[in-house]
């Protein structure tokens, strides 16, 4: 039997099998490091040099990107950090996503923690983030999310890929006998230009590797990048043309089982009564295992095959317990406008705003209610995982965005030490906050347990997936503005309520810490966007509902991007104001906002006329760092309304590959228009209603808008790309749709009051 | 029961109602055509059957008489199909789990139209379904795959 190291590393081409990871350089060295766990895995002749660089006697390459990628293209970017200051092409690099290690821990995800918006950069708001982010240390989470993974390995992974060149040239000198500074770097080698000596890095890895890292090392300026700033081919590209075994569903071990879940439909809910008899006769059925965990109850399927599996989980007779959460989707509506009206906390608070409502003439206050449902990450991949529970240790292998989490929570599941769990985390067939998720990781690990040792893989049915997420929450807002004589708004009132995503997800992780404070993403990209109002409160109320809720792109900005621009849009009609003109005005004091409205309004040529039956509509949202303003425009034709053109100009700080942030905004776009045009997750009998794609589609390409994008780098620090596109999408239409036909639409999706083509 | 696969003979022993994909993919060891929905709403799963587009997890392996061709079989990393070498160039995959049923799909279209119009791939692809949102560039490979088969010829 081939071991699973060699059957992991054939099939996949990052995340597999225990290879390793380790020191963090540069001004990151100052700090007690991780130890390195690329060190305990080296392949013969291998030296490494730091988490993320590997150099074998061959001159074979690694540089370990350890971040999920789920499509966002994160693997090469990481990569190219590495390979820019190694001075080596990324033709020249192996790729692996690394093993669960604490040494892989996301700062940046954590530094915009705090309740201060992305352009606070008073001494407080500052103090707080670099607190979070030795809090993100201390956490050690290796988490891949909040659009935060080229911000956190943007100097650490440069300092890695700049400390090995570093040692490379220091142990050629010594081995040619020349002075350092005389000595280049050029396609993996060390060059002596003078005598026309070369060493490969290969040729004195390992000698390198055994001396000091520099305690300080220098980055290249930015006039200097090779590869930074420009778009690269992605390093997945080719697997993912070729059909190549790369995704967790695709894993295939020796003696492997099969599997799927049958989870109570009523989160949290136990069986009552079960009869398993008639799906345990079922052929090829192996086993079926009851399974109690924090993300709720339900039966494991062990067979010979997935459908096996699949036939045997719809033959199970389980009637489930009623659920604590209210019955139905006009109930759980009903719990959220009674959140709405008790008191919040308040997250911006500018002037007095009581006072300038209490004396404003009714003429001049506007108000209006705005709703979002609950909504399916539905990604492409269904939750999957594979398990193998043998000699007291287990290997999982997993899409999955948190791979010490997994680690963690499967190591207290099945009762082992941390140190007996291999995690080999694949290709994600999609992510969008969905495999930060536990749930797939833990049921297959307890099915492992049932097997005897041998592996299983454990496939859930798309409907299992539909009705078994964590949901992007549902909201509701109350807004109130009043005008000034100009049409501009001189004080504006947001309350929003939601069901916490944070104690949501505590509940899961980890039960037995209590959230404590407000739940900030129940107001992100309301409290926190860069417009001046004199009188300006945002406030969230913490909805009791507990139907699980997660992180679902772009998280609190994908609900309140909706609320705050589509409402600043019928500020703007009220008014009589042009809202391109309104929010130049607004963000007066932001001048990277100002630049983006005046981008994404010159691209499409806003204010000039358009033909009967054509209409446009604008929205912007500052999120996790990059400013983004998107204008749609639509159609009327006998079919529906057609959404025909999107332009997008996003101000992203510092580029750092232009072809894959194009990508990732455009992508951003359409996963949010899918969602307003047409996507929400009901309830019945606390039950979720929509199953499969047939009553939760997304976008077609028939349905798909041409894209127009523009890159801009005005502002002085970096902003993330994987989720800025969507908060803008959904006003940025529903604002059209206004301008088409004079009818405002403040409830998602815009399917249920207008028809699209 | 016998299928032939990506050219291969492969002898299974498959309940008839199995659908064709589980049967590429835990009985053949295909893993190319992925699970998407299970109800032929997605196009992961399209494989080619004698040459035409099918969904392969709606399709009983049972009903299947003719050579299967999985994205496993229509070219390889070293020799790629004109579809896939057009997908390449336009960097169009992201997370890449529809692809394969893509590039199936645009197989299919290309083989009947030399020179797709947009309605010919708004057709042929609007049952495949991405989450990415890589539509534009779908679009793009498209034409150039239609260019560089017609330079091939």
């Amino acid at each position: 039997m081939a071991s699973v190291g060699k059957i992991a590393r054939r099939t996949f081409l990052i995340g597999a099998a225990a290879v390793a990871g380790g020191v963090a350089v540069g001004y990151y060295s100052y700090r007690k490091p991780f130890p390195n766990p690329l060190e305990t895995d080296l392949g013969k002749g291998e030296a490494t040099f730091n988490p993320y660089v590997k150099i074998g006697a061959d001159n074979t390459i690694t540089i370990v990107a350890p971040r999920a990628e789920m499509g966002q293209g994160i693997s090469t970017t990481l990569a190219v950090l590495v390979a820019e200051e190694l001075d080596v092409g990324l033709e020249q690099v192996k790729v692996e996503h690394g093993p669960a290690s604490y040494a892989y821990y996301n700062a940046a995800i954590l530094e915009e923690g705090g309740p201060f918006a992305f352009f606070d950069e008073s001494m407080t708001a500052q103090a707080v983030r670099s607190g979070l982010g030795v809090v993100g240390k201390f956490l050690a989470l290796q988490v891949t999310g909040g659009s935060a993974s080229a911000r956190d390995g943007f100097d650490k992974m440069r300092q890695a890929g700049a400390a090995a060149r570093h040692l490379l040239i220091a142990a050629a000198a010594q081995k040619l006998g020349v002075a350092a500074t005389d000595l280049e770097t050029a396609n993996g080698s060390i060059v002596h230009k003078a005598s026309g000596k070369s060493l490969t890095y290969g040729a004195v890895a390992a000698a390198a590797a055994a001396t000091a890292p520099p305690a300080e090392v220098r980055l290249r300026d930015r006039a200097d990048w090779k590869l930074l700033g420009k778009p690269q081919k992605r390093i997945d590209m080719l697997a993912k043309i070729t059909g190549a075994p790369i995704f967790g569903i695709d894993v295939r071990l020796p003696d492997m089982l099969y599997g799927t879940v049958k989870m109570s439909p009523r989160f949290w809910a136990r069986p009552v009564k079960a009869d398993l008899a008639k799906a345990e006769k079922m052929p090829g059925v192996v086993k079926i295992v009851p399974l109690e965990t924090n993300y709720g109850h339900g039966f494991g399927i062990i067979a010979q095959n997935t459908w096996a599996a699949f036939k045997a989980a719809d033959a199970i007779d389980v009637q489930w317990a009623d659920p604590e959460y209210p019955l139905s989707s006009a109930a759980i509506s009903e719990v959220l406008k009674q959140a709405l009206g008790t008191k919040g906390s308040v997250m911006r608070n500018n002037g007095d705003v009581d006072t300038a409502f209490a004396d404003a003439p009714r003429e001049r206050v506007i108000e209006a209610d705005y709703a979002v449902p609950y909504l399916a990450h539905a990604t492409m991949e269904p939750m999957n995982a594979t398990a193998r529970f043998s000699d007291g240790a287990l290997d999982i292998w997993c899409g999955n965005q948190a791979p010490t989490l997994v680690r963690q929570l499967c190591a207290n599941a099945v009762g082992i030490g941390h140190d007996k769990v291999t995690v080999h985390t694949t290709f994600m067939g999609g992510g969008f906050g969905r495999r930060v998720e536990m749930d797939y990781a833990l049921f297959a690990a307890l099915m492992a347990k049932e097997t005897g040792g041998r592996p299983v893989k454990v496939t859930w049915t798309r409907e299992e997936d539909m009705r078994h997420d964590a949901y992007r929450p549902a909201a509701v807002g109350k807004f109130q503005a009043r005008l000034g004589d100009d049409g501009m708004p001189v004080a504006v009132d947001m309350r929003i309520a939601s069901p916490s995503m944070i104690a949501s997800t505590l509940r899961r992780l980890f039960p037995s810490i209590s959230p404590i404070g407000p739940d900030k993403s129940i107001v992100d990209g309301a409290y926190d966007q860069p417009y001046t109002i004199p009188d300006y409160r945002v406030s969230g109320v913490a909805a009791p509902v507990s139907i699980p809720a997660g992180a679902w792109r772009s998280v609190g900005s994908s609900i309140n991007g909706f609320f705050h621009e589509g409402f600043m849009d019928e500020i703007a009609a009220a008014g009589k104001v042009d809202p391109i003109e309104m929010r130049k005005k607004l963000m007066a004091a932001y001048p990277p906002a100002v630049k983006v409205v005046e981008k994404v309004a010159a691209m499409a040529k806003w204010g000039e006329a358009l033909p009967a039956g054509k209409a446009k509509g604008m929205a912007f949202t500052l999120s996790f760092g990059s400013w983004v303003g998107e204008i749609v425009q639509v159609a009327d034709t006998p079919a529906g309304i057609r959404v025909e053109k999107v332009w997008i100009a996003a101000d992203v700080g510092t580029a750092l590959d232009p072809g894959i942030i194009e990508a990732q905004l455009i992508s951003g776009a359409i996963y949010g228009l899918s969602a307003a045009m047409g996507q929400q997750i009901t309830f019945a009998d606390g039950m979720v209603e929509q199953s499969n794609f047939h009553d939760f589609d997304a976008m077609r390409i028939f349905q798909c808008p041409v894209f127009e994008v523009a890159i801009l780098e005005n502002f002085h620090k970096m902003g993330g790309v994987g989720e800025v596109g969507t908060p803008p999408a959904a006003p940025a239409l529903a604002n059209a749709i206004f301008a088409l036909t004079g009818k405002r639409i403040r409830t998602l999706p815009l399917s249920t009051t207008v028809a699209f083509a | 029961m016998r299928l032939t696969v990506d050219g291969q003979p492969f002898d299974i022993d498959a309940d008839p109602d199995m659908p064709l994909l589980w049967a590429l993919r835990d009985l053949v060891g295909k893993t190319g055509p992925k699970f998407g929905c299970g109800i032929a709403a997605c196009g992961a799963c399209t494989v080619h059957v004698d040459g035409q587009p099918v969904r392969s997890c709606s399709l009983p392996v049972g009903q299947v008489s003719g050579a299967v061709t999985t994205i496993e079989g229509i070219g390889t990393a070293d020799r790629l199909h004109p579809v896939q070498q057009a997908w390449l160039e336009e960097q169009v995959a992201q997370c890449g789990y529809c692809q394969a049923g893509q590039i199936m799909s645009a197989v299919a279209l290309l083989d009947e139209v030399d020179d797709p119009s947009d309605a010919d791939i708004d057709n042929a692809m609007g049952g495949n379904l991405c989450r990415c949102g890589t539509y534009p560039k779908i679009r793009a490979a498209i034409r150039k795959a239609a260019a560089l088969k017609t330079a091939r010829l």
